[in-house]
């Protein structure tokens, strides 16, 4: 048996005990233990879900770091203003996709904005631009503040997105026979799944296109880039219109599956930074896996361990510091 | 060296811009600061309540004995360490000598912890309703005109085992003082009608995300008794719905305030029928009042109807300015003179008389209500009964309700 092999093997049975748990019926011992069955497997939907939020608006962030070394502060913000004027479109239309359409090409425009009346500005000089973009948070929040007052939004989703869904999982045994299977609400998976296609196209982008070449040529040495005859500020804006664009988009779909109210600026800006640092700065790949990461650390410790629960995020993120200071798909510089 | 040097600069011209503000207080006004969560998940309900404490002062016409009132604002998040720095900035920085505030439960406890380190200023709580800021371990300085949150259950544990039939309930309130209080004053009945309350969850205060919570509550409940506040409440009651949710819902004083019941979205079809109780009633017929709705209603931005937090922060400014005009104005001697007058004082509100016992917490009527759709489909709590005069005690006597323990996340306890 080579190596490989044996990996695989490892794999397989690794899949195996994962997938037991969520297909058996369970005995009565472990429903102890976790409560119940359903519990358990909505609370590990809940998570993967959420990781689909985080990604989102984490990827955008992660982009614009790898490329620029800018740590946005204010990427929040470009959250919750999505999400705002995701709720303004989507009441005047009556029409949800337009809704998230406009999210995206609004933050995108203020994105490029940023870039070019800002950040351009303070080239090469991290620390401004970090601490500017701490001052475009605190204003941007106060003027969101002036504008929707502090009142909680909830984005109309439509007919055709609300509802649940019956998975094929049984989560109890009726005494007749009978299997109850479990519920879950159709809108969430919809999030997962626009996270999941977003995430391959923005690796496909970065891997197959040229723009994508030189972003990843951007991350590695700007220097060579810009010598090598590349726009470099051309590609500085495009990148800052994906990401900012995005975390307009994950505003709209995420106010649509939670709410939006003041404050969730700053609760989106630590749950990327988060998972940022635990996936590793500028890596789209480490991005996935990190909101992976702290939304079923999220979602688990909500249920099992509530007083605690937000614990759990920043152990991971200890100990990712302690062992991988990079983060996990992080390179050494 | 020249480091030094600015920052000495800096310093000097800091206090010099500072420093004017603290001397110019003139006599011909008198302070008050207003401490409530104008930022993070409570921020609606901070915005209520201070249309409520400005109705107080819009009754006097924004003069108490002859001097005109200066209100001073402070803003916290409803976290404890945010209310004590609010607090701090009105007392050590703007000087004021009395303070109403703050809004929420925790932050009662540590504004009243601070108030020992205060002696000279005046506390007047706002809407903050955890029990220990009063029962155990008061503060001498620190008055609550407006009730805690046990008082505000009174008669609803009863109500939902007797009237409405559920034996078995679940609670889903967030984890801290206030939504202990108030699950304890709904047990404290509940459980002693012979009720059973299988699972208690509570979640971190500011959670998005309650689908796992939800899947969490085991299925053969009668009803679920929720105890969130502000955005939290919108949050859980719309996922309920998106979920499927069919359980009936029992709520808390706060879950189903005008600050919810006025939210946008899908969540009010689930919160028709929900019986609740608290310090008011949406559709109380009083003339007190009605007259109170019509003068809050001249605030900006008002809701239909006035929350809890604009008749907490009411009464509350109400009997601060109550007690200063009885001393004149005078609050020169370390307060003493209006402590007094505030521990003597015993008046008529919107919502009957209030009188404070031996640890300054209110003794006042609690309305027992249930949502209903008024007539422009506004969502209202109808008023289904008055509770006369409830005391911090439940009207259980002293020692024995001291033996009960404080309240936390495992007491009381009927599984």
């Amino acid at each position: 048996m080579t190596r490989g092999q044996a990996w695989g093997l490892v794999g397989l049975l690794a899949a195996a005990v994962m997938a037991w748990p969520v297909f058996a019926v369970w005995p009565d011992w472990l429903n102890a233990i976790l409560i119940s069955k359903k519990a358990f497997v909505s609370a590990i939907l809940n998570g993967i879900t959420l990781a689909g939020l985080y990604f989102l608006v984490a990827s955008g962030f992660t982009l614009i770091f790898g490329l620029m070394r800018n740590v946005n502060l204010a990427h929040g913000s470009l959250y919750l203003l999505g999400a705002y004027i995701g709720y303004e479109v989507t009441n005047r239309t009556g029409n949800w996709l337009f809704g998230v359409v406009a999210g995206f090409v609004a933050l995108a425009i203020v994105g490029v904005a940023m870039q070019v009346f800002v950040f351009r500005r303070l080239e090469g000089d991290d620390l401004r631009q970090t601490l500017v973009s701490i001052g475009i948070s605190i204003v941007a929040a106060d003027l969101m503040l002036a504008v929707w007052a502090g009142g909680t939004y909830q984005i109309a989703t439509p007919e055709w997105l609300d509802g649940a869904l019956t998975l094929p999982i049984i989560t109890a045994v009726r005494s007749n026979g009978a299997s109850v299977f479990l519920t879950y609400p159709l809108y969430r998976l919809v999030v997962l799944a626009a996270a999941i296609v977003i995430g391959v196209g923005l690796w496909l982008m970065l891997h197959r296109t040229r723009v994508g070449m030189m972003i990843r040529a951007g991350v590695d040495d700007r220097a060579m880039l810009q010598a090598s005859g590349v726009n470099v500020h051309a590609v500085f804006a495009i990148v800052f219109a994906v990401g900012a664009g995005l975390a307009g988009f994950a505003g709209v779909v995420g106010g649509s599956a939670l709410s939006v109210a003041p404050g969730e600026d700053v609760r989106y800006l630590l749950a990327s930074l988060v998972v940022v640092i635990v996936g590793g700065m500028g890596s789209i790949t480490g991005a996935a896996i990190g909101a992976l990461l702290i939304g079923l650390a999220e979602q688990i410790g909500l249920v099992y361990f509530p007083t605690y629960g937000i614990v759990l995020t920043f152990v991971i993120m200890v100990v990712t510091l302690a062992l991988r200071p990079q983060g996990i798909m992080g390179k050494a510089r | 060296m020249t480091m030094q040097r600015r920052t000495l600069l800096a310093l000097a011209l800091f206090t010099g811009l500072t420093a004017p503000s603290m001397a110019l207080a003139a006599d011909d006004t008198i302070k008050i600061g207003l401490l409530a969560t104008f930022e993070g998940p409570f921020t609606v309900l901070g915005e209520d309540s201070e249309r409520g404490a400005m109705t107080a002062v819009a009754e006097m016409n924004g003069m108490v004995a002859g001097k005109k009132i200066e209100i001073v604002k402070g803003s916290s998040d409803a976290s404890p360490d945010s209310a004590v720095r609010a607090a701090r900035k009105l007392v050590e920085q703007d000087g004021v000598k009395v303070l109403v505030g703050p809004l929420s439960g925790d932050e009662g406890i540590a504004v009243k912890d601070y108030a020992k380190t205060q002696p000279d200023v005046t506390f007047i709580n706002g809407t903050s309703a955890a029990q220990d800021t009063t029962l155990r371990d008061p503060a001498e300085n620190f008055f609550r005109f407006s009730t805690d949150g046990a008082q505000w259950m009174a008669g609803l544990g009863t109500y939902a085992f007797t009237e409405k039939g559920y034996k078995k309930v679940a609670t889903v309130a967030e984890d801290y003082s206030f939504p202990y209080t108030q699950v304890f004053g709904f047990m404290a009945e509940f459980c002693k009608a012979g009720g059973h309350v299988p699972s208690k969850s509570w979640v971190p205060i500011g959670n998005k995300d309650f689908s796992s919570v939800i899947a969490a509550i085991p299925e053969d409940v009668d009803a679920i008794y929720v105890a969130l506040g502000g955005a939290d409440a919108v949050n859980f009651l719309t996922q309920y719905q998106q979920g499927g949710g069919s359980a009936p819902l029992i709520g808390g004083s706060i879950t189903v305030d005008q600050t919810v019941l006025t939210s946008k979205g899908k969540l009010r079809d689930v919160l028709k029928g929900t019986p609740s109780a608290g310090p008011t009633a949406d559709t109380n017929d009083a003339p007190a009042w009605k007259a109170f709705v019509e003068a809050y209603k001249k605030q900006p931005g008002a809701f239909p109807s006035p929350s809890l937090f604009a008749h907490g922060y009411y009464v509350d400014m109400k009997a601060t300015l109550l007690g200063l005009d009885q001393v004149g104005g005078d609050v020169s001697d370390g307060g003493k003179k209006l402590r007094d007058a505030l521990s003597k004082l015993s008046f008529d509100t919107p919502t009957g008389k209030v009188s404070l016992d031996k640890n300054r917490n209110a003794i006042a009527d609690i309305f027992l209500t249930e949502v209903t759709e008024g007539a422009d489909g506004t969502l209202l709590n109808k008023l289904v009964k008055v509770v006369p005069q409830v005391n911090q005690t439940l009207g259980i006597p002293e020692d024995e309700f001291m033996k009960l323990g404080a309240v936390n996340r495992d007491n009381p306890s009927c599984p």
